[in-house]
């Protein structure tokens, strides 16, 4: 058992949930609330420095009536010793944690996934959007339990969609955003950045 | 979908002309045979390959370049990454639906005369992912001339692949215009009737249970 | 941010006062030239399509004169749904599919995904499949870092090391054809065993594989390692620190190279590795250099672990001794109900796991492979999490390219050492 996990039960409190020790794996689940300050504190703390974000990922279940998990990985390189975090969400509900980008810069490619996948929204990252499905998909978020393994559009269509896309159309806010360039740009075009559309260049269909 | 109709698949009026007097000249000297012979010959044996290489056929298709299986004994080692100067696409690895406007680009910038070879079982069908993420065959996407089976296939697969593709250049008629014709996209943004996309995607053999999820 | 301190310059007729050859320096910038000129950020696109990227990766770049000033990878372009399909297969299908998430070490990604099943159901496998499984991740670190190395070296202009690399990758290629039947895609592990033993042609094939495999690695050594060239354009290049590969999530070589010493055979021993004799080779500066040599003594080590694991390669069954994990040999099921009747459950229901979680890392040549299952006491998961080193490795690149010039960020590039079935999964 890991020695973390009495550590948050006694800052903590009420907010750690049940602990599993199996496998050799120790497993807390905290609330929503506050997984934030848990995170924060596991990797600040002189006695715990999990310096090291092995994984973020998020689990649903077949039955529809658990609860959608967003699992945290952690580790303590000096230590060597391995913790999960896990938060309890309504998976019929609004799915948001906090994003822990600031704390392990490595989160930030690993949580976009889990909202391209799952849909669960990091508040506070800084450039949330699809990463391995390209931006206007619109079929959904592919590894939830209602969406079916062949996706819900017919083949036809998916080549459709997928053939409609221009290749170079994706390019993020943030490539465009080229301040240099930002004056030269046409009138809509800066128009269209200020709005968020990201989705098309001008002159490309 | 304008960007990728940017291509004008017929020739100019002097082009055509040209052409016809050609065919008219190689036929009355009845030497249209031999210059048929000689120009698919050099098509053939210089096919200069556009390796669009995803997965784990473009290692074995490295490997069927490098030392051992060497591609350049069939005049391909002249690997083109720019798709304007290769002649055939050699598509090796899966092509998830992301990848499918780019590899349909690839083929558009492609002059003629230009063939497609779909390497490996996902390239011709899908292979093992008939999920929501594969294209199910690129021919629903671009043209194919040779379909190579094999999940990767043996580089000797692969160089039996182009030896078929040397058979088809061989046997093809110069003077027969409508083969070097821009297949391009109808303006339903598909090549192929959406029935026959379905069709061909449908999930084949017997086993329920590559769907059922426990 | 780390700047080239090389002062980049090119000849000129003419030689100075003291006979060495007149330089002019090459302005880093447009703006260095005349002020005018300066200011104006160029946005490139490398890929999906490019033979420098190493697979369908998409560089967006924004160029200021030829230095970077920002690079924003673009992946995805190869995502195949690995995870989704594996909630519909049960354990032992799910192994066909991790030969095509790494594919440039097939079997290391087979020994992965069952250790994590082993540990989800309980079950301790046979000393010597641990050995064969020590052989089969050696042996695929060995070939993943050959494909690193010849592609390096064509992305930065040297052919030959490529051809080189590939011949020795051959070799093993006949070595898993002998053990598995097939030369890329291995599927060599079953939950409890593996495939199939290894013929006796093959102990001693690997072994002169051993004995005549350092000699590649000290060809490409001489070649390379003091190469002006190759170390013009590696040395510097890429510099990551220590506190931030480690803020980064890295792993493996990359890891290592910027100083800091976790390796998962060392750190969080399993299948044995304890119980080896070998090295693990830790870099000081973080750049490309320090990256490559770090991949290249750890093929030296890799050999040195399967010149033990040959050694010790103990006798006795590679499965291990449950009907309900293992299929029953055949001449048995043909002639006794109880062995049929547990092939026939295998093969339609396949071997269900208890309810609960398990996570496995391995060191995979590229970095930590995970594998999170997670089951609700069917044979087939709830949740396949593969957790990929290569994307995690991957999203350091923006920071590690940040002022280089853009030949610099195709040798940062390779230096990630990616393979894009693993990044998009």
């Amino acid at each position: 058992m890991n020695s973390s996990a009495n550590a948050l039960q006694a800052t903590f409190g009420n907010a750690i949930g049940r602990v599993v020790d199996a496998r050799g794996e120790t497993i807390v689940y905290v609330s929503p609330a506050k997984v934030r300050d848990v995170l924060v504190w596991l990797k600040q703390t002189a006695g715990q420095d999990y310096n090291y974000l092995v994984d973020v990922t998020a689990v649903e279940y077949r039955d529809r009536e658990r609860p959608l998990e967003v699992v945290w990985n952690l580790r303590s390189l000096s230590s060597r010793q391995d913790l999960r975090i896990k938060v309890e969400l309504d998976p019929r509900g609004e799915l948001a944690v906090p994003s822990v980008v600031d704390l392990w810069a490595g989160a930030n490619w690993l949580e976009r996934e889990v909202y391209d996948m799952f849909g669960v929204t990091f508040t506070g990252h800084p450039d949330l959007r699809r990463i391995l499905m390209w931006e206007t998909y619109a079929e959904g978020y592919p590894l939830r339990k209602d969406f079916p393994l062949r996706g819900r559009f017919s083949r036809s269509e998916q080549v459709r969609q997928a053939l409609n896309v221009n290749p170079e159309g994706h390019y993020s806010m943030e490539e465009l955003a080229i301040a240099d360039a930002y004056d030269e740009l046409p009138r809509d075009m800066r128009d269209r950045l200020a709005r968020g559309e990201r989705d098309k260049i001008p002159n490309s269909e | 979908m304008k960007h990728l109709q940017t291509i004008d698949g017929s020739d100019s009026w002097l082009t055509t002309k040209v052409q016809s007097l050609f065919e008219w000249a190689a036929k009355t000297a009845r030497i249209d045979g031999v210059v048929n012979k000689a120009v698919n010959l050099s098509r053939a044996n210089s096919l200069w390959p556009m390796p669009f290489g995803t997965a784990c056929c473009a290692i074995e298709f490295m490997a069927t370049a490098a030392s051992r299986f060497d591609l350049a004994r069939f005049g391909m080692e002249r690997q083109a990454f720019s798709p304007r100067q290769s002649d055939v696409l050699i598509c090796a690895g899966r092509l998830p639906f992301k990848l499918a406007p780019v590899i349909r680009r690839i083929y558009d910038q492609m002059p003629q005369p230009k063939w497609v070879i779909s390497m490996g079982a996902c390239a011709s069908t899908g292979g093992i992912f008939d999920n929501y993420a594969m294209v199910q065959g690129i021919d629903t996407v671009v043209p194919v001339d040779v379909y190579v089976p094999g999940c990767p296939p043996r580089p000797e697969g692969l160089l039996y692949g182009i030896l078929m593709l040397h058979k088809k250049i061989k046997g093809e008629d110069l003077f027969d215009s409508s083969l070097r014709d821009e297949q391009l996209l109808n303006d339903k943004g598909l090549r192929l009737p959406p029935e026959q996309i379905d069709e061909v995607s449908e999930p084949f053999g017997n086993s329920v249970h590559q769907f059922r999820s426990a | 941010m780390s700047k080239r301190t090389v002062e980049l310059s090119v000849a000129t007729p003419g030689s100075d006062a003291q006979g060495n050859p007149l330089r002019v320096p090459i302005p880093a910038s447009p703006a260095d030239v005349d002020p005018e000129l300066g200011g104006e950020h160029l946005l490139v696109n490398i890929g999906p399509q490019h033979p420098a990227t190493h697979g369908v990766l998409r560089l967006v770049v924004e160029l200021e004169g030829e230095t970077v000033v920002r690079v924003i990878p673009h992946v995805g372009y190869l995502h195949s749904g690995f995870e989704k399909l594996g909630e519909y297969r049960h354990y032992n299908q799910i192994i066909p599919l991790t030969d095509r998430t790494d594919y440039l070490a097939p079997m290391s990604n087979n020994v992965g995904v069952v250790l994590a099943a082993e540990k989800l159901m309980g079950i301790e496998i046979t000393p010597r499949c641990q050995v064969l499984r020590v052989i089969a991740c050696e042996m695929s670190r060995i070939i993943s870092h050959m494909v690193w190395l010849g592609t390096t070296s064509i992305d930065l202009g040297a052919f030959t090391p490529f051809l080189w690399a590939f011949q020795q990758r051959e070799r093993i290629y006949n070595l898993q054809e002998m053990w598995t039947g097939a030369r890329l895609t291995t599927s060599l592990t079953r939950v409890g065993g593996l495939l199939a033993d290894v013929p006796d042609k093959f102990v001693t094939d690997l072994r002169t594989f051993t004995e005549t495999f350092p000699d590649t690695l000290d060809e490409i050594d001489r070649v390379l390692t003091r190469n002006a060239v190759w170390v013009g354009r590696t040395q510097n290049i890429g510099v990551l620190t220590a506190e931030e590969a480690i803020n980064y999530s890295l792993s493996g070589p990359m890891l290592r190279a910027s100083g800091v010493p976790w390796d998962l055979r060392k750190d969080k021993p399993y299948l044995g590795y304890e119980n080896y004799d070998f090295d693990v080779p830790v870099g000081e500066h973080g750049d490309v250099y320090d990256r490559f040599l770090v991949r290249l003594e750890e093929c030296y080590q890799s050999n040195r672990i399967l010149k033990q694991a040959l050694d010790r390669l103990p006798e006795g069954p590679i499965n291990v001794d449950d009907p309900r994990v293992i299929l029953p040999p055949k001449s048995r099921a043909m002639n006794d109900m109880e062995a049929m009747i547990y092939h026939f459950k295998q093969v339609m229901e396949g071997v269900k796991a208890p309810v609960g979680e398990a996570y496995a890392g391995i060191e995979n040549p590229k970095g930590e492979l995970g594998n999170y299952f997670v089951s609700d006491g069917t044979a087939k998961p709830v949740r396949w999490r593969i957790r990929p080193p290569a994307f995690i490795n991957l999203a350091s690149i923006s920071k590690m390219a940040e002022g280089h010039l853009l030949s610099d960020l195709i040798a940062i590039n390779a230096s990630v050492d990616i393979v894009m079935g693993e990044v998009d999964r």
